[in-house]
C-alpha cells in the first residue's frame, strides 16, 4: 500500500517525469490510434513499429550513441520507407494488402534483429539499452529523452486538436472531402506521418512488438461507448493514460516486469470489458435486449391466447386455467408462470381461484395485437400475395413490432378494414 | 400471379431471409416445373442472388424450407449445381481453366480421393461445351470477362447436375459469350435440365427464359413468360419499394428483434 | 562445412518447408496477418505447458500452444461477428493481449520456465545442435528439434497431400465448395491448427516475428513466380530451404541473428523477383503492359 502511495503522491521527482511521460505517450498514439482504426489500416500500425526498429539500430551503428534525436530521426525513416513499400507492392503487383503488410513488417523487423543482435555481439559499450525498444520500458525514461519524446507527443496532440474537423472528414468519407476542396493527399500524408510518429513515440513505452495494440485497442473499446468521434478520442487517450500510468507503476514496484506487456495486457481487459459489458453496444445488453423483448413477446403472446378463448365464448372476462392457456400455445411452463406474474404485476391480467382473466386494460393491450397481427395478415395477402394459408407465421413476429405510426400507415393503405383474411374481425383501435 | 407446379424441381416454401437481421426476401412460396428455363428478375437489391443463395443453403433461413426434387438438399447435392457470382472469387488465384473445371467433379469424390483421369476429362468435356478447350491451361487472370464466365459455366456443367442455379452469369459478358450461353442453356433444358438464372435484362429475359420469377422483396410473380413479363407486374416488381416492408425491416434490424419467440422447430 | 552449421541450416530449412507450404493457402485467403496473429498467440500455450508438465515434454507443449493458436482465431472471430469489432481491429486486439499475457507469464515464472522474452522474438536457432536426443542405449540421434520439426512437417505433407482438393476449393470459392457440401468452417480450423502446429514447432528455432518471414514471404515470392499452386507449393518450399542457407551465412558474417538473417535473405529474394519475374515482375509489366490491362 506504501509503494501505492509512494508512486501517487509523486514526491520522488523519477516518478513526476516517469507518469508525465507515460501520459503523454500513451495518449498520443490512442488519439492518432483512433482515425488508423477508423479508416481501416488498423494492421499498417503494426508494421510501421516493427520498422521502427531497423532505423533505430542504424542511427545507432552511423553516430555511435543514444541521442533521442537521431534515434527518432532514423526510427522515422524507416517507418515511413515502410509504408511507402507496403504502397508500393500492393500497386504494382498482384500482392494482396494484407501479404505486403505481412511482408514488410517481418523482413524489416529480421534486418532490425540481424543488426540488433550484430550490435551487441560487437562489443560496443553504449549499446545496452537499445533492446528496450522490443518490449518498452517507460520507467527508464529520464532527462532528455522524456523532454524530446514529450515535446512529440504535445505537437502530436496539437495537429489533432487542430485539424480535429479535416481529419473527422477524411474518415468518414474520402471522396466527399475531396469534393468539397480539402486536399485530400496532403491530409492524408500528414496523418500517416502523425502515424509514424505516434508509433515512434509510443514505442517508448510498450516496444515494438506491442506497439500495435496502443494504435488499436484503446480506439477499438472507445467505439463501444459512443458514437460521436470527439468522444471516442477523449475516451481512447483517457483509457491509454490511465493504463500507461498503471504499466509504469508495476515497473516502479517491481523492475524485473515488463512495462509494456503490463500496459497491453491491462488496455486488452479494459477493451474485453467494453466489448461486453458496454452498454448499448455490448454484448452483454445486446443479449438481455434480446431477452427482454422475447419476453415481452411471451406475454404479449399470452394476452393474445386469453383474447382468442374470450373471442370464442364471446365474453372477455373468464378465466381460464393454465392448462388451457398451454393447449393453445404450447410453452415452457416456467416461462408462462414467470410471464403471468409479471402480467399480474402491469395489472394487465388478474388471478382469481378458477385461473387467469383480462382485465379492461389487459384486454384493451390484447386488442391491440390481436389488431396488429390481423392487420400484417391482410397486408401480406393484399400487398405480397402471399396465399392466406402462409402469412399467420410471419404475423406472429411482425405483431411486436409495429409501432403506431406503420399501424396507422397499414390501415390507410387496407383502407380500414374490418375483417382479416381468415374472416376474423379485426378489432377497433379502443 | 403466382402459379404452382405439381411435381416440381425447386420448391420454396414460405421463405423468409434476414441477411444480417434485415429480412430480404418475405414470405417467398413457388415452384419451379421440371424441364425449364427459368429467369429470375428484379431491381437491385430485389434479393435475386439472396433467393439463389437460400436454396443452396448457404444463408441462415428464418422461416421456411426449400426442397429440391422432393428432398432437402443435403439428400441431394450432386443433382444440384451453382454458378456464383463471377466477381465473388480472387481471378488471381493460381488455377488454370481446366482445374477451374475440374473442381466441378470434387463433390462426387469424396473425403479423399483425388481427382485423375476420368475427373481430367470431364472437365476437358466441359470445357468444350462452352468452347473454352483452347484455353484449357490459360491461368484465369488471363482470360476476359466473357472467358471467365464460361470457365465458371463448365464448372457446373462437369458437375452433370439437373438443377443448375446461376448467379447473374450475363454480368459484364460481351454478346458473342451470351449468345453461346444462352444456346448451351437452351440443349441443357432439351436434355431434360432446368436451369434457374438470376438476369437483370428485361429486353432479352422476354426472349431467353420460358418461366419467370419477378421479385423485389417478396415474391410479385412466378409463372410462364407471357403470363408474367405484363406491364402491370412489371410496374408492380420496378414501382418502387412497399415502404412498409422496408420499414419493419429496419425496425427489425435496428432494434436486433428476435423473429420469433422462440426457434422455431424444423419444418 | 561442420556438423553443427549442418544441423542448423537442416532446421531452418525444415521450418522454412511447413511455413512456407501453410502460407501458400494463407496468402491466396488473404490471411497472411491471420498467420502473424496465431504465430504471436501461441506464447501463452507454450508458457503454460512448460509449468505444467515442468519440463520440455514436446507432445503437451505443441497440443497446449497449438490449442492456443486454433482459440485466438476463434477469438478474432467471435469479437468480429459476434461483438461487431471491425476485422482487422480484431485481430490487433486478439494477438497483442495473448502475446502480453506470454510475456508476463515469463517474467512472472522466470525461475520456471526456461525461455527469456528476446528468444520468443527471434528464436536460438544456434543452439538447436547442443540439445541432442540420446537414446537410453546410447545411439546419438542428432538434435531433439530436427525431429520434432521433421515429425510436423510429415504431418503437415499428409494433410496438404490427403486433403488437396479441399483445401483449395475452400481458398478458392468457398460460396461453391459450401454449394458442394464441403464445409468451409471444418476446413478452416484445420488449416488455422496447422498453422498453430507450426508455429509452436518453430517457435523455439526462430521465434515469433521470423516465422511469420517464413509463412508469407516465400509464398508471396512464388505467387509472382508461377500460376499454378502446385508449383507455387513446391517453389515457396525450394526458396525457403535457400533463404535458410543464405540466412546462416549471413549471419556468420555479421556477427548476428541467424533467424533475423534468414529474414533478409528472404527480403532481398522477394525484391529480386519483384522487379524481375518473367511473369509479374514490374520489368515485364512495364514492357507488356497491354496484356494486364486486358485482364
Amino acid at each position: 500500500m506504501s509503494t501505492l502511495w509512494d508512486f501517487l503522491s509523486m514526491s520522488d521527482a523519477n516518478v513526476r517525469y516517469v507518469t508525465i511521460g507515460s501520459v503523454l505517450l500513451a495518449a498520443s498514439s490512442a488519439v492518432v490510434g483512433c482515425f488508423t482504426v477508423l479508416r481501416k489500416r488498423a494492421l499498417v500500425g503494426d508494421a510501421v513499429a516493427h520498422a521502427v526498429l531497423p532505423g533505430v539500430c542504424l542511427a545507432f551503428m552511423l553516430t555511435g550513441e543514444k541521442n533521442p534525436l537521431i534515434l527518432l530521426l532514423g526510427s522515422f525513416l524507416t517507418g515511413w520507407l515502410s509504408l511507402v513499400v507496403i504502397d508500393v507492392i500492393t500497386a504494382k503487383s498482384r500482392i494482396k494488402e494484407d501479404t505486403a503488410i505481412g511482408l514488410v513488417l517481418s523482413v524489416f523487423f529480421g534486418i532490425g534483429i540481424l543488426l540488433l543482435t550484430s550490435i551487441q555481439h560487437s562489443g560496443n559499450e553504449n549499446q545496452s539499452g537499445l533492446d528496450k525498444f522490443l518490449f518498452g520500458s517507460a520507467a527508464a525514461l529520464v532527462g532528455q529523452d522524456l523532454i524530446t519524446f514529450g515535446a512529440v507527443a504535445v505537437l502530436l496532440l496539437l495537429s489533432v486538436l487542430l485539424l480535429y474537423k479535416e481529419f473527422k472528414l477524411l474518415s468518414f468519407d474520402l471522396a466527399y472531402a475531396r469534393t468539397i476542396g480539402l486536399p485530400v493527399r496532403g491530409l492524408e500524408l500528414l496523418l500517416t506521418t502523425l502515424t509514424v510518429l505516434a508509433v515512434v513515440v509510443g514505442i517508448q513505452s510498450v516496444g515494438v512488438v506491442l506497439m500495435s495494440a496502443m494504435l488499436i485497442t484503446p480506439a477499438a473499446a472507445a467505439r463501444f461507448w459512443t458514437d460521436r468521434l470527439g468522444i471516442m478520442i477523449v475516451l481512447a487517450a483517457v483509457m491509454s493514460a490511465f493504463c500507461g500510468v498503471a504499466g509504469a507503476f508495476v515497473s516502479f514496484t517491481a523492475p524485473a516486469m515488463p512495462t509494456g506487456p503490463w500496459i497491453v495486457m491491462l488496455l486488452s481487459l479494459l477493451a474485453i470489458f467494453s466489448f461486453i459489458l458496454a452498454p448499448k453496444k455490448g454484448l452483454l445488453a445486446r443479449y438481455l435486449l434480446q431477452r427482454r423483448l422475447r419476453r415481452q413477446m411471451t406475454r404479449e403472446n399470452i394476452l393474445k391466447t386469453l383474447f382468442h378463448l374470450g373471442e370464442e365464448k364471446g365474453a372477455y372476462e373468464g378465466s381460464y386455467s393454465r392448462a388451457q392457456i398451454l393447449e393453445r400455445r404450447q410453452q415452457p411452463l416456467l416461462r408462462m408462470k414467470n410471464a403471468l406474474h409479471t402480467l399480474r404485476r402491469q395489472g394487465l391480467v388478474k388471478e382469481s381461484p378458477s385461473g387467469w382473466a383480462l382485465t379492461p386494460t389487459g384486454k384493451k393491450e390484447a386488442q391491440r395485437i390481436v389488431r396488429l397481427h390481423r392487420l400484417w395478415e391482410l397486408y401480406l395477402t393484399q400487398y405480397l400475395q402471399v396465399a392466406s394459408d402462409h402469412v399467420h407465421e410471419d404475423a406472429e413476429s411482425i405483431e411486436h413490432v409495429l409501432t403506431p405510426e406503420l399501424e396507422k400507415r397499414l390501415e390507410e393503405l387496407l383502407d380500414f378494414p374490418t375483417a382479416d383474411p381468415h374472416h376474423s374481425s379485426i378489432p377497433q383501435q379502443p | 400471379m403466382i402459379q404452382h407446379v405439381t411435381d416440381p424441381v425447386l420448391e420454396v416454401h414460405d421463405l423468409t431471409v434476414s441477411y444480417q437481421r434485415k429480412p430480404v426476401l418475405w414470405d417467398v412460396d413457388l415452384t419451379v416445373p421440371k424441364q425449364a428455363l427459368v429467369g429470375v428478375i428484379g431491381p437491385n437489391g430485389a434479393g435475386k442472388s439472396t433467393l439463389i443463395k437460400a436454396i443452396m443453403g448457404l444463408l441462415p433461413l428464418n422461416s421456411g424450407y426449400v426442397e429440391l426434387f422432393g428432398k432437402p438438399l443435403d439428400e441431394v447435392r450432386e443433382k444440384v449445381s451453382y454458378v456464383p457470382q463471377r466477381e465473388s472469387v480472387d481471378w488471381d488465384f493460381p488455377a488454370s481453366a481446366l482445374d477451374v473445371a475440374m473442381m466441378g467433379t470434387y463433390g462426387s469424390l469424396g473425403l479423399f480421393r483425388r481427382p485423375g483421369a476420368k475427373q481430367r476429362q470431364l472437365a476437358m468435356e466441359a470445357l468444350e461445351k462452352v468452347g473454352m478447350q483452347d484455353f484449357a491451361h490459360r491461368q484465369i487472370s488471363q482470360l476476359s470477362g466473357g472467358q471467365q464466365q464460361r470457365v465458371f459455366l463448365s464448372r457446373a456443367l462437369a458437375q452433370d447436375a439437373d438443377l443448375y442455379l446461376m448467379d447473374e452469369p450475363f454480368a459484364g459478358v460481351d454478346i458473342a459469350t451470351e449468345t453461346a450461353i444462352i444456346e448451351l442453356l437452351r440443349q441443357m433444358r432439351e436434355t431434360g435440365k432446368t436451369v434457374v438464372v438470376v438476369h437483370h435484362d428485361l429486353q432479352s429475359a422476354q426472349d431467353y427464359f420460358d418461366w419467370i420469377i419477378l421479385l423485389n422483396m417478396r415474391l410479385v410473380a412466378s409463372g410462364p413468360t407471357d403470363e408474367t413479363l405484363t406491364p402491370a407486374l412489371l410496374e408492380k416488381t420496378y414501382g418502387g419499394r412497399l415502404t412498409e416492408l422496408s420499414r419493419v425491416s429496419e425496425l427489425l434490424h435496428k432494434k436486433n428483434f428476435p423473429i420469433r419467440e422462440t426457434k422455431p422447430p424444423r419444418k | 562445412m561442420n556438423l553443427d552449421a549442418f544441423w542448423i541450416i537442416l532446421t531452418g530449412a525444415l521450418v522454412a518447408i511447413c511455413c512456407s507450404l501453410l502460407g501458400c493457402f494463407l496468402i491466396l485467403r488473404r490471411m497472411a496477418m491471420v498467420g502473424d496473429a496465431i504465430s504471436h498467440a501461441v506464447l501463452p500455450g507454450i508458457v503454460l505447458a512448460f509449468l505444467f508438465s515442468g519440463s520440455r515434454e514436446v507432445w503437451t507443449m505443441l497440443l497446449g500452444a497449438a490449442l492456443l493458436g486454433v482459440a485466438c482465431t476463434f477469438l478474432i472471430e467471435f469479437f468480429h461477428k459476434k461483438a461487431n469489432v471491425p476485422a482487422d481491429a480484431s485481430i490487433g486486439v486478439t494477438f497483442t493481449w495473448l502475446f502480453a499475457l506470454g510475456i508476463i507469464l515469463i517474467s512472472v515464472y522466470a525461475g520456471q520456465v526456461d525461455l527469456d522474452q528476446d528468444c520468443v522474438l527471434y528464436g536460438e536457432i544456434a543452439y538447436v545442435p547442443l540439445d541432442i536426443w540420446i537414446t537410453p542405449s546410447g545411439l546419438n540421434l542428432g538434435p531433439r528439434t530436427v525431429w520434432i520439426i521433421g515429425g510436423v512437417l510429415v504431418v503437415l505433407l499428409l494433410f496438404i497431400g490427403l486433403f488437396y482438393k479441399q483445401l483449395y476449393l475452400t481458398s478458392f470459392d468457398p460460396a461453391f465448395a459450401a454449394a458442394i457440401g464441403i464445409s468451409t468452417t471444418l476446413w478452416y480450423y484445420l488449416l488455422m491448427g496447422a498453422v498453430s502446429l507450426t508455429t509452436v514447432a518453430a517457435f523455439e528455432s526462430v521465434g515469433a516475428i521470423l516465422v511469420v518471414a517464413l509463412m508469407v514471404g516465400p509464398p508471396a515470392t512464388a505467387y509472382l513466380l508461377t500460376d499454378d499452386l502446385k508449383k507455387m507449393l513446391l517453389i515457396s518450399a525450394g526458396l525457403g530451404t535457400l533463404a535458410s542457407a543464405g540466412g546462416f551465412y549471413l549471419a556468420l558474417w555479421l556477427n548476428g541473428s541467424v533467424a533475423g538473417a534468414i529474414s533478409v535473405v528472404i527480403g532481398l529474394q522477394f525484391l529480386l523477383v519483384f522487379v524481375f519475374s518473367p511473369s509479374h515482375g514490374l520489368v515485364s509489366r512495364r514492357r507488356k503492359p497491354a496484356l494486364s490491362a486486358q485482364g
